[in-house]
């Protein structure tokens, strides 16, 4: 097959007008060739014989006239045993293996096949000559890491095929032959491995169900109050400082998913690394191995090539979808979205296209509205479930959610945790906004409890502004009470130490048992001689419960701990 | 031979447009006419026409200019004669000492490998007890200084450059004024630094273009300086002057300006200065410190805005302090833990406490009755402001953390502190518990009465 070329008629930035003479397709992946590197580029407009191309790396020196090759797929991910514990930049190379060929830097033009070649998986049919089988069947397995991954019918396979031969149980490569599939087009050779473009979702399931599952973070303030689902979709947004990243880190430890897949897209570089060299060394208590054994890491981080921005986020959800034909619940953590808009932003500028608010492309609402739509549960043809939940940071310009981001991500997720920098600044981490942020999804404690929590919270929130104006004294003492016991509820539960080995991940089946003695004191009628005695009795209250927040659940000193909260409530209960 | 154009069709700000063939994009070029010589570099392609922003701007330039391509693209040179001296952004030198033309390096190089970093674990004492307690600096850290005009932040810069344990200092002035200038120049001399010190100084007088090329030139060499094992320290004064210059170029190129006019891209070419910022495995590291004067101290503005959400945390001066609030490291975490035990404790608890104490204040000033609490927190505020946020305070961080302490028992109960019980039992000042508990009961009694 002869190559469709054409030539370069202009650079601006990252854009790069070519002329070309045979047919050229939206979104086709083209080769930009300069001195001898070719640099991957991806088609965005057409008009007329000029194409225009986001090039996803460095356009210095690219000249009038240069060669550009087109390569007739759209942007595509290898799929395959493999991807697992892998860092990948967002057009799928390795991070680790530039590293060893090209040290500290990141040079331009390399392409590293993403998954490697030379690596022996285990294979063990599942289906047998005579199947009829459809995309996303498995055919056989593999051991990778902890699970047994599926290797599949391609997902781009449509309709019915009968098998015709599968591998017999061995060690083979991810491009050997493990299958031969027919149908009435002839016969398909199979191997472990496939290529799926990133834009478009993987379907081979069933069908997709309503989200209802919890899925736990181990967050007190999230599971209780703010819950995500397994394939649901939930956003993050807070200006600089509040927390957005750290909240993430803490979801990709402690959510009972079975994959983690990070998508660092354009933030600081820094923050991948703790998860790069942590991540091997952290045990997942439910499995026993290390972290990184479920994680696979895309990172396209701000100083990388901006283009590949909107490609690592892509890249990861493909990666995502992948997992979920396993019958695994995979999370995707994408920090932060913000940065893949500004992409897109730029991109438009380039094209001269008409801007919307803040200059962000008309289409910015459905370019997001699509990618979260990419998560879900789904089950699977054989009746398995798998899912994949969506969590999205965004950092909104000036921290202000009225922007356009912001905006059209809520529009279109199913819980929103609000930082708000008012919590950052008084330390009050996690800083999730308790009484702007909202679930769709059901909490895993009882909702009338839960409702008396918030109600208490509000309230509080009101006692206190009443407060600023008509000062301590002239408050009420029930409604002092009140503000007490939501600057309790939020001191002791809302808040949790992070850095702390046992308060910083707290089971499902603790929060009920906590929430439970919180709900008692939320509810409990207490009577106090003045004002200063019921702040003494609280701050004393808060010190006991914190620690009893640090003790090991169900050890003596959680006992006890938990014996002197009743005690001192009881010292203080009206009626007692 | 390179050839030379002479037919320049567009002089608009600082970019001229020049009718020419086999020009690389980002390839540098000599704008030569009877005023003057300049280096310009190229920012757009578009068929024959070639687009460059010149960097000692087009004041005086005729049509007819020779406009000569380079073939390469923007270089420094680099050496370890640098060291004392000061050059302009461009790398001519300011200080009246030879030109250095010799081991060329190119300037805005290649990202560094994410899965080459290193978490950064060691910290850069400075003294000063708002960010060696509660912000602590550390090595290959990217860190801004929020300000606004009239504050000292350059002192401040200057002091933590001396005060900082690092083996070079590159200082990169944007649209600095020529008097700090000096006093930079004349500080590090003084102090005996400027041996190990380079300045690529662009002032307020100089060309607005060339502005942008002193954070690329500081951090390409420093940057390979850091590669031979040294532990650089960067100094940048005033990224607001970048990125005002990022402006200017972008509205002359007729770009859409997403917000206050500033380019979409303005995250992405600070976070490519900013992420240079770097700990070399096995080499040493890049520390980048860089002042942002936020016009109209608005930190949603668009410089600082963008900055925060590049840097590793950032510290607000105002009012001659580190303000504790908004002001953050966010690589704290890798350092405080093995400092002392009580160092996070000390940290969370006696900024939660000056929050409570800043509610006070203002209850206080609205004329409201103070209940024995509030006084407590006032008499701790301003303590507080004294002791540790004054920036005259100078002590190592263990003194700092044992003055916190003394603080805290001198104004509160053990128990209103919420710190955990067995800090308290190791910690607490012995002594000044008893007195504060005393005090407690007097302040309470006083205000019963009153009520």
């Amino acid at each position: 097959m002869t190559t469709k070329t054409g030539r370069i008629v202009g650079v601006n930035g990252n854009m790069v007008t070519a002329e070309f003479d045979l047919a050229v397709h939206q979104n086709e992946v083209a080769y930009v060739v300069v001195e001898d590197l070719r640099l991957i580029a991806e088609v965005i407009r057409i008009r007329g014989r000029y194409a225009d191309l986001q090039v996803f790396e460095d356009t210095s020196g690219l000249r009038v006239g240069g060669r550009i090759e087109f390569a007739d797929e759209m942007l595509s991910v290898e799929l395959g045993p493999g991807l697992l514990t892998q860092i990948y930049d967002g057009l799928q190379n390795p991070l680790p293996a530039i590293a060893e060929q090209c040290g500290f830097f990141l040079p331009k033009g390399l392409q590293v096949v993403a998954l490697p070649r030379e690596t022996e998986w285990d294979f063990t049919p599942k289906a047998g000559p005579g199947d009829v089988v459809q995309a996303g069947d498995v055919l056989g397995t593999v051991p990778e890491g902890i699970f047994q991954h599926w290797v599949m019918v391609p997902f781009a396979f449509q309709g019915s095929y009968r098998v015709v031969s599968v591998a017999a149980a061995g060690s083979y490569h991810v491009a050997d032959e493990i299958a031969v599939l027919e149908n009435e087009d002839g016969q398909f050779s199979v191997s472990m491995m496939q290529k799926w473009p990133v834009k478009r979702p993987i379907r081979a399931y069933a069908e997709r169900m309503r989200p209802s599952e919890q899925l736990v973070t181990k967050m007190r303030i999230l599971d209780t109050f703010f819950p995500v689902a397994k394939g649901g979709t939930y956003c993050i947004p807070g200006p600089f400082g509040a927390g957005k990243t750290v909240l993430q880190q803490l979801i990709s430890r402690h959510a009972d998913a079975d994959v983690v897949i990070i998508a660092a897209c354009g933030e600081r570089a820094g923050e991948v690394v703790e998860t790069l060299r942590e991540f091997p060394v952290l045990m997942d208590p439910r499995t026993g191995h290390s972290l990184m054994e479920r994680t696979v890491i895309i990172c396209n981080t701000s100083s990388m090539p901006v283009a590949a921005r909107e490609a690592s986020v892509y890249t990861a959800v493909t990666i995502a979808e992948y997992y979920r034909q396993m019958g695994l619940n995979v999370m995707l953590l994408a920090d932060s979205t913000s940065r893949w808009a500004q992409a897109l932003r730029e991109m438009s500028g380039r094209l001269e296209e008409i801007p919307g608010e803040e200059a962000f492309p008309a289409y910015l609402e459905s370019v997001i509205a699509a990618f979260y739509e990419r998560a879900g549960i789904v089950r699977l043809n054989d009746g398995s479930v798998g899912s994949v939940t969506i969590g999205g940071t965004v950092s909104p310009a000036g921290g202000d959610f009225e922007e356009p981001v912001t905006q059209s991500t809520l529009k279109v997720v199913g819980a929103f945790h609000g930082l708000s920098r008012a919590r950052s600044d008084a330390r009050r981490y996690p800083a999730i906004d308790p009484l702007d942020s909202w679930s769709k999804y059901p909490s895993i404690v009882p909702a009338d409890e839960l409702a008396r929590a918030r109600k208490t919270l509000r309230d509080g929130r009101e006692v206190q502004e009443m407060m600023k104006v008509v000062e301590e004294a002239g408050t009420s003492m029930e409604d002092f009470i009140v503000y007490l016991k939501a600057e309790y509820l939020d001191a002791v539960y809302l808040q949790q130490d992070a850095y702390d080995a046992v308060d910083g991940s707290s089971s499902a089946e603790r929060q009920k048992h906590v929430f439970d003695v919180m709900s008692k004191i939320v509810t409990a009628e207490l009577d106090f001689p003045e004002k200063d005695s019921a702040r003494r009795f609280f701050q004393t209250l808060s010190q006991v419960t914190k620690d009893w927040n640090r003790s090991e659940m169900d050890s003596p000193e959680f006992v006890s701990l938990e014996g002197r909260i009743h005690d001192m409530l009881a010292e203080v209960a009206r009626n007692a | 031979m390179r050839k030379v154009y002479h037919e320049i069709t567009q002089i608009a700000g600082n970019i001229i447009t020049v009718a020419a063939t086999d020009v690389g994009y980002h390839e540098l070029a000599e704008v030569s006419s009877p005023n003057g010589t300049s280096l310009a570099q190229v920012i757009r392609l578009e068929g024959e026409h070639v687009t460059l922003q010149v960097f000692a701007g087009t004041r005086g330039i005729p049509t007819n200019a020779e406009v000569r391509f380079l073939g390469r693209r923007l270089m420094t040179p680099y050496a370890d004669a640098l060291l004392g001296r000061v050059f302009t952004g461009s790398g001519i030198p300011r200080d009246g000492g030879p030109r250095l033309d010799e081991n060329l390096i190119e300037i805005g190089g290649p990202p560094v490998n994410p899965a080459r970093r290193i978490i950064p674990q060691k910290m850069i004492r400075t003294g000063i007890p708002m960010i060696d307690i509660f912000n602590s600096l550390v090595e290959s850290q990217k860190l801004p200084i929020f300000s606004v005009a009239g504050e000292p932040y350059n002192e401040l810069l200057a002091r933590i450059a001396l005060n900082a344990e690092v083996d070079i200092i590159v200082l990169g002035g944007m649209g600095l004024k020529y008097d700090d200038y000096l006093y930079f120049r004349d500080t590090l001399e003084e102090e005996g630094a400027l041996s190990r010190s380079i300045m690529y100084v662009h002032t307020a007088s100089d060309p607005v273009v060339e502005c942008l090329l002193v954070p690329d030139t500081c951090l390409a060499v420093a940057e390979k300086f850091a590669l031979e094992g040294k532990r650089v320290l960067v100094l940048l004064s005033d990224m607001t002057n970048f990125a005002d210059a990022l402006k200017e170029v972008a509205i002359t190129m007729e770009q859409i300006p997403s917000n206050r006019g500033y380019p979409g891209d303005l995250y992405s070419q600070l976070a490519a200065r900013y992420e240079k910022a770097v700990d070399f495995e096995g080499a040493g590291s890049l520390t980048v410190l860089a002042v942002t004067t936020m016009p109209g101290d608005d930190v949603t503005h668009p410089i600082p805005d963008n900055t925060g959400y590049i840097t590793e945390g950032q510290f607000y001066l105002r009012n001659g302090r580190i303000e504790p609030f908004g002001s953050l490291s966010r690589l704290k975490q890798q350092v405080n833990a093995d400092t002392r035990e009580d160092h996070r404790t000390i940290m969370n608890t006696m900024i939660q406490l000056y929050a409570a104490f800043k509610e006070a204040l203002e209850k206080q000033s609205m004329g409201f009755r103070m209940s024995a609490w509030d006084l407590k927190l006032i008499k701790y505020g301003g303590l507080f402001e004294d002791k540790m946020m004054d920036l005259s305070v100078n002590i190592p961080l263990e003194r700092a953390l044992d003055v916190g302490w003394d603080i805290l028992a001198e104004c509160f109960a053990p128990e209103e502190t919420g710190i955990p019980t067995r800090l308290i039992e190791a910690f607490w000042p012995a002594k000044a518990a008893v007195v504060a508990v005393a005090e407690t009961g007097g302040e309470d009694g006083t205000v019963e009465q009153a009520a």
